[in-house]
């Protein structure tokens, strides 16, 4: 599936949602539900600081595709992150810088990407794409 | 406005004051916004609004420079303002009231220009473990640079200086000691008072971070007897932008100005300058003139009420939230001084501020979550951040009802 084909399935799935409440209801579940990164990943170097939630994000590379693994402190946080992950993991570099995402719009979740304090989420999507540079570039030399 | 089922003991008109407030009309995400971010910035009433509307709509001329009609008008009003506060906060002059852009830059100006005279290698500086990364930094600083050392006086698990180990922090190398009134995170309200006392029996002047106290109760600086206060307008109901420096006039006859140029000076040459007298020896640029008048307007609409009865009220909220607070299991407020502002923390078991603020924002309740810029105290409880209600004299009862179901739902959602 590509990424875009996942970002509208996403998109669907939220449709369904009468209110804001049984949204977030769906987001806490996936951030419960996220598979947790190995202890020994969550490292400082793997941790993205936001003011308020913390993000620790670990990528490797395997059959030319990347494959994220990450966590949060912040069960909303690590529900968006499980959104965030199910997009653009399994994905070749390549597709994941030039990832659009524009599905966190349409799903009515932008106010946790507005570049405020409160959050990792904005760094932690540049870091994905940061990771996928590194891995393009190494792939290429 | 209904009446409240608790009792109230202080008579407020709430239904008027409410109505001064237009943002308190407004819906957030469908829901009446319940505003509990006072500690942040508090909202504006319609005077100030007015004041700067009008500023820009018939007044609108650069102070102290011109010789035409508006100028003069303008540097009078913005003078006028000057002397509001100095009556509020009863200075004995009005050239000790400087106007900064906020609380930051008056505690940026004081380190910076007190460190240059009077700090060297090897002198103290104390602050306390619950200060305002604000009043942190500064004096970090200036200890850099100077080869100077921080000293931290410590807390009790209640939020309280222990003054017994400021008594023995104070030293012959103390240069200057500088806290807050009210701590932004726990609420406690510091014996200033006694602090300063304390510290000039050794001549040690003190600097007093009043961001958080100004809203709440009257400062008399003669009688505390403070050689600096400052705090920011937009806390204090005003606009952004703009806050005070208070200082004695002797200290700041003797500091070096902070930042020079146009209106800093009686005479310039490319060999030497002759600095103007005070206030205008701190105040470099064009200031934010309408922030300076809207402010002195927010100082008159808060006096017309009256501190004492805002306290009082203010109180109320504050033990009515907090024993409210107290029934949900699994809460802990941190911050249980004695003697505390309406300002309260909390932390709930296994549940992460952030979320809590993310579904009570969805509610249309403003708080604030986080490490409210004080992290060495988070580190000093062990907590990561905070989720903070702060309470200013428009907020009602009924308001903190709303909150507390909205808070029972997020633990509910979250758990």
């Amino acid at each position: 599936m590509s990424i875009e084909e996942t970002e509208q399935e996403i998109i669907e799935e939220f449709e369904i949602f009468d209110d804001w409440m049984q949204k977030y209801e769906y987001i806490i579940d996936l951030g419960k539900s996220l598979p947790i990164i190995d202890e020994k990943y969550k490292t400082g170097d793997k941790l993205i600081k936001g003011c308020q939630s913390q993000v620790w994000l670990h990528s490797e590379l395997k059959d030319g595709k990347i494959i994220y693994t990450a966590d949060s402190d912040a069960i909303i946080t690590k529900g968006i992150v499980a959104l965030m992950i199910r997009v653009l993991s399994n994905h070749t570099p390549e597709e994941i810088m030039n990832a659009k995402l524009n599905f966190i719009e349409k799903i009515g979740l932008t106010q946790h990407l507005s570049p405020t304090r409160s959050n990792g989420l904005l760094s932690m999507i540049k870091q994905m794409k940061m990771d996928a540079l590194a891995y393009s570039s190494k792939l290429e030399s | 406005m209904s009446e409240a089922k608790t009792i109230l003991k202080t008579s407020i008109d709430l239904k008027k004051i409410r109505a001064d407030f237009p943002i308190l009309s407004r819906k957030v995400n469908g829901k009446s916004l319940v505003y509990f971010d006072n500690g942040a910035t508090a909202q504006k009433p319609q005077q100030v609004i007015d004041a700067i509307d009008r500023y820009y709509k018939e007044q609108n001329a650069n102070i102290h420079r011109g010789v035409h009609t508006l100028s003069q008008e303008i540097t009078i009003a913005y003078e006028n303002s000057r002397s509001t506060i100095q009556k509020h906060l009863n200075a004995a002059y009005s050239h000790e009231i400087i106007f900064t852009s906020g609380t930051t830059e008056s505690i940026n100006l004081v380190a910076t220009s007190f460190g240059k005279k009077f700090i060297s290698q090897g002198d103290e500086i104390i602050i306390s473990e619950m200060e305002h990364h604000s009043n942190i930094l500064p004096w970090q600083v200036v200890c850099e640079e100077k080869g100077a050392i921080l000293k931290v006086i410590p807390i009790n698990d209640s939020g309280e200086l222990l003054m017994d180990e400021y008594k023995k922090l104070l030293s012959d190398r103390t240069k200057i000691v500088a806290v807050t009134h009210i701590s932004n995170t726990l609420g406690t309200i510091n014996p200033v008072k006694e602090i300063i006392e304390l510290a000039h029996a050794k001549n040690i002047p003190v600097l007093i971070d009043g961001a958080q106290a100004v809203p709440h109760t009257s400062v008399d600086v003669q009688a505390l007897d403070c050689d600096f206060y400052v705090f920011s307008g937009h806390k204090l109901f005003g606009p952004t932008g703009v806050g005070i420096l208070y200082g004695k006039e002797k200290w700041l006859n003797e500091l070096p100005p902070y930042q020079v140029g146009g209106g800093t000076i009686k005479t310039v040459t490319f060999e030497k300058t002759e600095y103007a007298d005070l206030p205008l020896k701190f105040e470099a640029g064009t200031p934010h003139i309408e922030g300076g008048i809207g402010l002195a307007v927010a100082i008159d609409y808060i006096n017309e009420i009256g501190l004492s009865k805002i306290a009082a009220y203010e109180h109320e909220l504050l033990l009515y939230a907090t024993e409210a607070l107290q029934k949900i299991e699994g809460l802990r407020i941190i911050g249980t001084a004695k003697n505390k502002a309406s300002v309260i923390s909390f932390v709930v078991d296994g549940l992460h501020p952030f979320d809590i603020g993310t579904i009570l924002d969805q509610l249309g309740i403003a708080v604030r979550t986080g490490h409210h810029c004080t992290q060495p105290l988070m580190q000093c409880y062990e907590i990561q951040g905070t989720v903070r209600a702060s309470f200013a004299f428009y907020n009602t009862i009924e308001e903190i009802d709303e909150f507390i179901i909205g808070l029972n739902r997020a633990i509910k959602m979250l758990k």
